[in-house]
């Protein structure tokens, strides 16, 4: 099947020239973060590996990392648990009002982080809630219980619904037929959303930024450090290896989830989202 | 079977419990809060309850609101055109043009750079267009220019770039995803009755593709509005887009009523603009879903 536009050359040039376009700014980091001069500008000075080495002995960059680790670790178990429960009652169970509510768990994809930050702030503030760690927690879960949400649909979507009344069939209980048949069926999937939902909250700034008192996070810490001209260089360098690891653990995530709808059966309709 | 589907009802509702009782207590309960704050009063570093609509009037017959309103519908309405006008292309290119067995890796180098550190992404936009940045000290040490180009300079079209490349594959996926729902034998269709490629594009895969273009639309437009890191970082603060303003005036100037009064105005003009949106697309989103 061709498209209308001969053979696609134009359209694949133009597609290969916007994927560059999306990775230039990742793509220039690492020149930057191994670059010895201290102003981020074209030419580039000499090859350095000072910066990495500037990040490793700097106390409060370990406690936002700390922080932030805290904060991702707790954020995408929390999401995953509760978006585990979102997607079985929607994909198995009729229920009225299911449309509306719904729409309610999936409203944090499209509500503006200021929004949603600001009136938390409000209401934390109000009933006097001290702003640390925890709070953060709260919002992230929030952010990042759609994603886990669309992201376990789908994998609990491809299940053979037989597969579980065979379960029943053969004497099990509801709660041994999950444990011992959904379960296993949709870990790939359990698995892509508790990666993906802690490469949101590692990278998360705005909920941070207002949430967490004077707890610093990673995003909050390099935020606080852009203004400064000197600490740009180790941003950059703190920048690849943030990048990096998000990278790996997308690839991860993706890993799990083609995994996942290959185990089902079902056919892959590809990507997150 | 009647008390089998109660019980069905009954498990549905258990189950789904946990996640709704979460988000009403963390997301719909704050927002009725800044509902409410909305129509009271403020004190000196409290709230009074008493009703009133004062903060709305201020809000309306504020020049600063209307300008940094129009600022930040102008810079969302262009962040959408441009990055929606330069994703159809892509989008069609994975949907038409790659074999299916490589679409799932197409669609994840994609998504990739969204995930990675959007500060950064953003800082390094300023960098790239800055004065002494990537593209002018390219272009100078070329010879091309004499002066650095000031039209990227730390203003509304360095915000639009920023922006659009920030939210590039929130367009692509669901035109991709539009695009995928199109019978082909559709467009054989068209070619048999005698159309060209192009019209058969224009009168039949366009038509079908803008349920996707819609909903790419309203996906970029609703987050870059409410965008608060790049008019901080971009503009240097001095351009500031209604994020910006709703949070100066909650915490900087701590009037939370009349900072909820704005957000619940802009949440307003945004859902009012969002429907009209789609009342002018409706032919196109009949007989969808």
């Amino acid at each position: 099947m061709k498209g209308p536009f001969a053979k696609g050359g134009g359209l694949r040039a133009y597609a290969v020239f916007y994927l560059l376009f999306l990775y230039a700014p990742i793509l220039l980091l690492p020149l930057f973060a191994f670059n010895s001069g201290t102003v981020i500008a074209f030419p580039l000075k000499g090859f350095t590996t000072d910066w990495f080495a500037q990040m490793y002995g700097n106390a409060t960059l370990r406690r936002a990392l700390t922080n932030s680790l805290i904060i991702a670790v707790s954020s995408s178990i929390l999401a995953t648990c509760l978006g585990i429960f979102a997607a079985r009652a929607t994909t198995r169970f009729r229920y009225p009002g299911k449309g509306a509510i719904t729409s309610l768990i999936m409203l944090p994809l499209v509500l503006p982080e200021i929004i949603v930050s600001m009136s938390l702030l409000v209401v934390l503030l109000a009933i006097g809630i001290k702003l640390t760690v925890f709070t953060v927690i709260l919002g992230h879960t929030l952010i990042c219980m759609p994603y886990a949400t669309v992201i376990l649909t789908t994998a609990f979507n491809s299940l053979d619904r037989s597969l579980e009344e065979a379960a029943y069939d053969l004497g099990e209980s509801k709660v041994s037929a999950f444990r011992l048949v959904i379960l296993p069926l949709v870990m790939p999937g359990i698995v892509s959303s508790l990666l993906m939902s802690f490469t949101i909250s590692l990278d998360e700034f705005i909920i941070a930024f207002f949430l967490a008192g004077n707890e610093p996070t990673l995003p909050t810490y390099i935020f606080s450090q852009l203004r400064f001209p000197k600490s740009i260089p180790m941003i950059m360098a703190l920048g690849t290896v943030l990048v990096l690891f998000s990278i790996i653990l997308l690839t991860l995530a993706e890993y799990y989830r083609r995994r996942g709808v290959a185990r089902t059966g079902a056919k892959d309709s590809g990507g997150f989202l | 079977m009647a008390a089998g589907n109660r019980s069905e009802t009954a498990q549905g509702l258990a189950l789904i419990s946990p996640p709704l009782v979460y988000a009403l207590l963390i997301l719909a309960a704050p927002l009725a809060t800044i509902v409410a704050y909305s129509f009271l009063k403020d004190g000196y570093l409290t709230v009074i309850r008493e009703f009133t609509l004062e903060n709305y009037i201020a809000v309306w017959n504020d020049p600063i609101f209307h300008r940094i309103m129009l600022r930040s519908l102008l810079v969302a309405g262009l962040v959408t055109l441009v990055t929606v006008a330069l994703a159809f292309p892509v989008a069609y290119f994975l949907s038409f043009v790659v074999p299916p067995e490589r679409k799932a890796l197409w669609l994840f180098l994609i998504t990739i750079p969204f995930w990675t550190s959007y500060l950064i992404r953003v800082f390094l936009w300023k960098v790239i267009l800055g004065y002494n940045g990537v593209v002018n000290s390219g272009l100078k040490s070329l010879g091309l220019i004499e002066q650095p180009l000031t039209f990227i300079l730390y203003n509304v079209n360095s915000m639009v770039i920023t922006l659009a490349h920030a939210y590039a594959p929130f367009a692509i996926l669901p035109i991709f995803i539009a695009l995928e729902k199109i019978d082909r034998s559709l467009l054989e269709a068209g070619r048999d009755l005698g159309e060209n490629r192009i019209m058969t594009f224009w009168r039949v895969t366009l038509p079908l593709a803008m349920p996707g273009v819609i909903a790419a639309s309203l996906i970029v437009f609703i987050p870059t509005i409410g965008d608060y890191v790049t008019p901080e970082l971009i503009g240097g603060g001095k351009i500031p887009m209604i994020a910006n303003l709703i949070q100066a005036q909650m915490l900087a100037l701590d009037n939370r009523p009349l900072g909820s009064a704005l957000a619940v105005t802009s949440m307003l003009i945004v859902a009012v603009l969002s429907l009209i949106f789609l009342f002018l697309n409706r032919r196109f989103l009949r007989g969808q879903k």
